[in-house]
């Protein structure tokens, strides 16, 4: 039986910087995920991440990542997705302190 | 010191201009990734969870103190003020802008430094005993002939597309500090009955998914030798190594599918093709190269200042007591340099502090610094008298951790705070380990204990020959972590072996902690260390120690 599809964002690296960044439902990326379009059904999501493909002047690696809706936006499921949206934990370097 | 003659010179300014060109044509377009992600790896420049990451090799380890300012400069100017030096005696750089890169390539090939296949799977940074030219016990420096394989492997046509990566270390002395039997080819300086120096060559030693350790595929090879020995080794391992399966790729899979005996047919059969062509040109150059790498020249002065501040100053002491090792020349002594200050991230230096250590070694070191796989620097001459102005100094700087060897002196790899690859964090686990037994205040007491902790099965924190091993896993979308006992990366190497079920990030510490106490009640006396203890008694008053819960479920049993 194929699994059930879970809600998900569309994620990748910014091309210059490096930085993980979120695509929105009007197209940019963010680096903020709370921004980001959370997707419930599993034919828009692959059509985002093929426009997010065509996009490699902008970023590096697009993938879809779980999600799940919270109070202030899509919030991650996996710890390392959650490390992406915050930085590292032994300095105060990345988005935990630049957003 | 080996420097840059011409050659070297126009070889890695090509490559920089060439990267230049590269990284310019993918900004505006021209290149795809699928097609620049090659040619940046070839370059060092990784892409991982927050930004794009430099890895510059230190080939040897070996560094002169304007090389040290540079990769100072590097931090400074194009990263977040800091490097962290790896277990590959590399340096890694966290936060580059991929525009910035090139500059950055061109200020370390200024001063005779690159990134060129420091990834891909071709062969990589040539490792060394981190104490080479200074140990008492060396036959040999083991530089001269890492040098010599640096020339010979870097660009080498043949083998920009092994089957996979290709690790390869030295050490000149029988106490082995580059875990050489860890390595895809390992290499001892060893003498014949005949006083002859020459190489014992091991292969098929390696980390990761698979561990093993390596096998010694000649006892003896000649200076003549080497090369084409070495070119044979790598070339049958190029036609055997298996290319559909990432995970059997390695050469330690290849000798043990194949088997030793059939593997060094292979080599041998390799070696009558390549022997002719190596016409003698590379002894030659060997000898250029070993040179060049002459000992400085020694200075004979009293030691009065040492013997005064070590009696004088406790703090000194301890610090020497941990922190020094015998150098060769009289009225000499070996420095580590701790990066393992409890709390600290090991292997991470300061643009400052990397400023420090390069003037420190202009003073007093001869104006040579090392970086050990172990994560630490070292400066390999430092005259005894000059010692208490040197601590006072890095003591200045918070680099006077006086821990080498010892619980506290941890390797451990970015894992998931930085590394894409990685399956959990490794760096907070060290942080915590070391502040706890620096509140404990037992270190010295338990003496020498390596931990080594990976974020993930590859390995780079070489977990399994810690005498503990810690490797970070992700269960079930939680970190978890795994203890192996009894692992060794010196002469007498071992893999270490999986205790039992992992911890979680909460109990880990605490695990080891229950595991270092049950030590000093397992050990026979203060002299016997963790290693010696657990290899007379085995794993299970160890085991014992590290689940109590079990251990008293079995008790109950027992007693029923």
């Amino acid at each position: 039986m194929p699994r059930k599809f879970t809600p998900k964002v569309v994620t990748a690296n910014r091309l210059l910087e490096g930085d993980a960044v979120w695509l929105t439902a009007d197209g940019r990326w963010t680096p903020d995920m709370r921004e980001a379009e959370l997707m419930d059904e599993e034919a828009h999501a692959e059509l985002r991440l093929l426009a997010a493909q065509s996009q490699a002047d902008l970023v590096v690696g697009p993938y879809l990542a779980d999600a799940v809706a919270g109070a202030a936006g899509p919030e991650p499921t996996h710890f390392r997705e959650t490390f992406r949206t915050r930085g590292p934990s032994n300095y105060a370097h990345g988005k935990q302190v630049e957003l | 010191m080996y420097h840059y003659n011409d050659f070297d010179r126009a070889f890695v300014q090509e490559r920089v201009n060439q990267f230049r060109g590269q990284v310019e044509r993918r900004i505006d377009g021209s290149l795809k990734e699928e097609e620049f992600r090659p040619l940046r790896l070839m370059n060092g420049l990784y892409l991982q969870l927050h930004a794009y990451m430099l890895r510059v090799a230190i080939p040897y380890g070996t560094l002169n103190s304007d090389q040290m300012r540079t990769l100072a400069l590097l931090a400074e100017k194009w990263d977040r003020g800091y490097g962290h030096f790896t277990t590959r005696q590399n340096i890694q750089y966290n936060w580059p802008a991929l525009s910035d890169v090139p500059d950055m390539l061109q200020a370390l090939a200024d001063v005779g430094l690159h990134a060129i296949q420091t990834s891909g799977n071709t062969i990589r940074n040539v490792t060394a005993d981190h104490f080479a030219g200074a140990a008492q016990d060396e036959i040999a420096d083991p530089r001269p002939v890492a040098e010599l394989l640096r020339q010979w492997s870097t660009d080498h046509p043949e083998f920009q597309f092994l089957p996979r990566k290709f690790k390869i270390a030295v050490t000149g002395a029988a106490h082995d500090r580059a875990v050489i039997q860890a390595h895809d080819i390992g290499i001892q300086i060893v003498e014949n009955a005949k006083g002859e120096i020459g190489y014992k060559l091991l292969v098929g030693g390696g980390l990761g998914r698979t561990p093993m350790i390596g096998k010694v595929i000649e006892e003896f090879v000649s200076q003549e030798d080497l090369l084409p020995y070495c070119e044979a080794i790598v070339a049958a391992y190029n036609l055997l190594g298996r290319r559909d399966n990432k995970y059997k790729a390695r050469i330690k899979i290849t000798v043990f599918e194949n088997g030793l005996d059939a593997f060094r047919d292979a080599v041998n059969e390799q070696f009558a093709r390549t022997k002719p062509a190596f016409s003698g040109v590379d002894v030659k150059l060997f000898e250029e190269i070993r040179a060049q790498f002459a000992p400085p020249a020694w200075r004979n002065a009293p030691v009065d200042a040492y013997d005064a501040a070590y009696e004088a100053d406790p703090l000194f002491r301890s610090w020497a007591d941990t922190n020094l090792t015998a150098h060769r020349a009289e009225g000499y002594a070996i420095v580590s340099v701790s990066l393992k200050k409890p709390g600290q991230t090991p292997g991470d230096a300061t643009a400052e502090q990397m400023r420090a250590l390069a003037d420190l070694a202009d003073l007093y070191g001869h104006n040579e610094l090392r970086i050990s796989h172990e994560q630490n620097v070292i400066l390999p001459h430092v005259h005894k008298s000059d010692l208490p102005a040197l601590y006072a100094r890095l003591r200045e700087h918070d680099l006077a951790a006086a821990n080498i060897g010892l619980v506290s002196d941890i390797i451990a790899c970015p894992g998931m705070d930085y590394c894409a690859l990685a399956t959990a964090r490794s760096i907070p686990v060290a942080q915590q380990i070391a502040l706890r037994f620096e509140e404990l205040k037992l270190e010295h007491d338990v003496g020498p204990l390596k931990i080594k902790i990976s974020g993930c099965i590859n390995a780079c924190g070489h977990h399994h020959v810690g005498h503990i091993g810690i490797l970070g896993l992700d269960r079930a979308g939680v970190e978890n972590y795994q203890v192996t006992l009894g692992g060794s990366g010196d002469e007498t190497a071992s893999i270490g072996e999986r205790a039992g079920p992992g911890f979680s990030a909460d109990e880990i510490v605490p695990a080891i902690e229950r595991l270092v106490l049950g030590y000093l009640d397992l050990r026979s006396s203060p002299e016997e260390s963790f290693l010696a203890a657990y290899r007379r008694l085995g794993p299970a008053p160890f085991k014992a120690v590290l689940y109590p819960e079990q251990e008293a479920k079995r008790e109950r049993a027992d007693a029923a």
